[in-house]
């Protein structure tokens, strides 16, 4: 591709987003050139047509798609760019797939900084290049002022599935083993705090992570994995709910046994938030057979992302379809659906 | 900030659990939380021996279809003497059932859901006053994010009114109230008051605000409610519940002291007892309870010293006097007009009043006609004996406002104890 001959530099200190870079003419393409062919920077890319030509894969193919509308944009521990890659690539393994190519759609909101933009596609990029999963494709429309909220990024992921693994939420059985990858709530509550502007003793930074590496490990260990899921949007407990649902299982948790930061407990508290409503973007739940639990879960705590990975409860044979849990107390409850948003409490 | 492990220690709990089952049940017939068939199951799983010995003979078994009311007289009645305790807030309702508490405890010993849940005794008329204000004055109203969801005439929330294009907005505190009118100085911004006097102390605070800011176009439509009269309305219901004790409000008690609950004692010799919201708290206050009972006395007595005072806090207690005074009554959900049991604003801040300043007046409406809403929040009901319980009334949908907080009794019934009923 020869250099095109711009008249100027886009200007990523002032700069902001105009209608005209999302109407097709030089000026998207002057976008595109140097900032996201720039970041994204892979072979696939670079071939410059509207689709990515790829390479023939070997096993089943697993295809995920997600839309990121966060705000704020940029938060403790991450940004709307490595979350978008992050989630993407976590819906893509919890099918047990190995992800292999992601693609980005913008939608950029007319006077939003280009600085904040550079940054957001530059955290992208180091995602994905950490991920080893390329952007190999992409979309940008630009919608007047007002009409949207900064920016809003939809990726989408493709992955392969190899032979002899098949994992689906229907599939957990009355005796199984629930394991959680580490502490819940990071996410939300540092998504949350700085929405409302809290500040905590401890600053509570998100874990947004891809996840497919450990659940290789996980693969590899060779355990009778039935079940994976990260509980991002709703948190520990909607995920669980939706498996009980899909499985016609019930559940039993241990109050105890669920991992959760002292900071993220004393933030909720302070909300009126329960930690098991509130979103992960770095954490899985597995559902594995008995016999197979204590394997699975040295498997997962041998891997950094999951060294405080945990047995939190079992699935049981119940035609209602409740998740129960004892309480750090020796009592009892339901961990319920949420209903409605969860909304900070009164008094 | 301060953490709150300490309170919600399991091994604590379980000590004050004993001593609550030794001294309120001496015979031993308490609850195993053993007879879940959910935990037998597990434990026959674990340990298929042990787990037969588990079994327990549970009363009024047969009856199955007559369901909780029978099997709790028939448990009831193995004992020498049940106690029946109300816990007023709806804090203590909702650590109560978050936690699971009553697993913990004896059947001989029954907590009482009381009324102290701001959104639930707020009638049905004051939310279609604060809807009228957004829809029909166009103001912006400001409103807690519980109150959102209330049932309100016409099948209409406040959620549903901001969809349908009132400028409803939801705040953490009456700073954010006071920020929005302060921003929009050609719109009237209303604050949809609500709460006990742990919530009244900041809107007085507000309202001084206004005052020294010169703000023209703020006001409040103010509900707040006081605890002492719900109390005494609660306790004079003709044919009323029987009550053995209080566990006493948290926060509210933290405002307006111990003090104010010594009349209970004295004239209507129940025990109170103060206790803070953790679960803890909780399960010592009933502990101090059955003691005083036991003992025949009844006093007020403070679990939450860490925070609470005979006096209370009077600084905030003069800032509410010299901003707020006595309505003549004010009508609560489930227990009707109560005199002098709601505040409104003296007439030195009357131009902060929207109910004055929009001349919108209170109309009454009645409840939903199967909503047990009033028997509940008197303590005459539990949320289970609703007839449309879980059924068309759920927390997506709720048609009563104990439906509505999490701190409802028949919310935190649905959403953490429905499993009691079903697997007994
Ligand atoms: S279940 Fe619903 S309708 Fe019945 S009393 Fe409770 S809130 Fe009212």
């Amino acid at each position: 591709m020869s250099k095109p001959n711009y008249t100027r530099q886009l200007d990523f200190k002032n700069g902001r987003v105009e209608m005209s870079y999302g109407s097709g003419g030089r000026a998207m393409a002057q976008l595109i050139d140097e900032l996201f062919a720039r970041a994204f920077d892979n072979p696939y890319l670079a071939q410059g047509n509207d689709g990515a030509l790829l390479p023939s894969a070997t096993g089943r193919l697993v295809i995920s798609t997600d839309s990121h509308v966060v705000s704020p944009l940029f938060f403790a521990g991450g940004d709307i760019g490595c979350l978008s890659v992050h989630g993407t690539i976590n819906d893509v393994a919890m099918m047990g797939a190995m992800p292999l190519y992601l693609s980005a759609a913008f939608i950029l909101e007319e006077g939003f900084p280009l600085a904040d933009l550079k940054r957001i596609v530059i955290s992208m990029a180091q995602a994905a290049r950490e991920a080893g999963v390329p952007i190999v494709t992409g979309d940008t429309k630009v919608v007047e002022q007002g009409k949207g909220d900064g920016v809003f990024i939809t990726t989408t992921g493709v992955g392969v599935v190899r032979d002899g693994i098949t994992l689906s939420g229907d599939l957990a059985q009355a005796g199984d083993k629930i394991l959680l990858s580490g502490a819940i709530g990071d996410h939300g509550m540092a998504v949350l705090s700085q929405r409302e502007g809290l500040s905590f003793d401890a600053p509570i930074v998100s874990d947004t992570a891809a996840l497919h590496g450990l659940v290789a490990a996980m693969l590899d260990s060779g355990a009778c994995l039935r079940v994976l899921r990260d509980p991002t949007r709703g948190g520990l407990a909607t995920t669980l709910n939706e498996i009980v649902r899909q499985s016609g299982v019930g559940m039993l948790l241990h109050e105890a046994a669920i991992p959760v930061h002292q900071p993220v407990e004393a933030a909720c508290e302070f909300l009126g938030l329960d930690p098991l409503y509130v979103a992960n973007e770095g954490k899985l739940v597995a559902i594995c057979a008995a016999e197979d639990a204590a394997r699975l879960l040295e498997v997962m705590r041998a891997h950094p992302q999951a060294v405080d990975a945990a047995i939190i409860g079992e699935v049981l044979e119940d035609a209602h379809g409740f998740v129960q849990m004892t309480t750090k107390l020796g009592g009892r409850r339901i961990v319920d659906w949420l209903a409605g948003e969860q909304l900070p409490r009164i008094c | 900030m301060k953490y709150v492990d300490e309170f919600r220690d399991g091994e604590l709990a379980k000590i004050i659990a004993a001593n609550i089952v030794r001294e309120a049940d001496p015979n031993g017939h308490a609850r195993s939380p053993l007879h879940n068939p959910l935990v037998k199951q597990l434990a026959n799983r674990l340990s298929p021996r042990a787990g037969k010995s588990l079994v327990i003979p549970q009363a009024g078994r047969a009856q199955r279809g007559g369901r909780s009311q029978a099997i709790e007289s028939l448990r009831e009645s193995q004992f020498n003497r049940i106690y029946r305790l109300m816990e007023f807030c709806g804090g203590h309702t909702h650590a109560i059932s978050r936690y699971g508490l009553a697993d913990l405890l004896p059947a001989s010993v029954r907590l009482i859901h009381g009324p102290g849940c701001p959104v639930c005794v707020l009638p049905i008329g004051r939310v279609d006053q604060a809807i009228r204000l957004a829809t029909d004055q166009g103001v912006i109203l400001c409103t807690y994010a519980d109150t959102l969801r209330v049932p309100a005439s016409d099948n209409l929330t406040l959620m549903r009114a901001k969809a349908g294009g009132a400028d409803v907005r939801m705040i953490y505190s009456t700073q954010d109230a006071l920020k929005i009118a302060q921003a929009y100085p050609q719109r009237q911004v209303v604050f949809f008051a609500i709460g006990f006097e742990t919530t009244t102390p900041p809107t007085a605070v507000a309202i001084k605000q206004a005052q020294a800011a010169g703000l023209k176009n703020f006001s409040i439509l103010c509900n707040h409610v006081l605890t002492p009269a719900a109390m005494h309305a609660i306790l004079a219901v003709e044919g009323g519940v029987a009550l053995d004790g209080f566990i006493g409000p948290a926060h509210v008690s933290t405002v307006i002291g111990s003090q104010p609950y010594e009349v209970f004692a004295h004239d209507y010799a129940k025990p109170v007892v103060i206790a803070g919201f953790e679960p803890l708290d909780v399960m010592q206050a009933i502990l101090m309870l059955i003691r005083q009972i036991n003992e025949g006395r009844a006093a007020v007595e403070n679990e939450f010293t860490r925070a609470v005072t005979r006096e209370g806090n009077t600084k905030a207690q003069a800032l509410v006097a010299e901003v707020f005074e006595l309505r003549e009554a004010f009508e609560w959900r489930g227990l009707g007009s109560v005199p002098h049991s709601a505040l409104k604003l003296r007439a030195g801040y009357a131009e902060y009043d929207a109910e004055l300043r929009f001349g919108c007046e209170y109309v009454a409406v009645p409840d939903h006609k199967a909503c047990e809403c009033a028997a509940i929040l008197r303590g005459q009901k539990r949320p289970q004996e609703c007839k449309i319980f879980g059924t068309v009334c759920t927390p997506e949908n709720p048609v009563g406002s104990c439906m509505v907080s999490s701190e409802g009794a028949c919310a935190a019934h649905y959403s953490y104890g429905r499993f009691r009923e079903v697997t007994q």
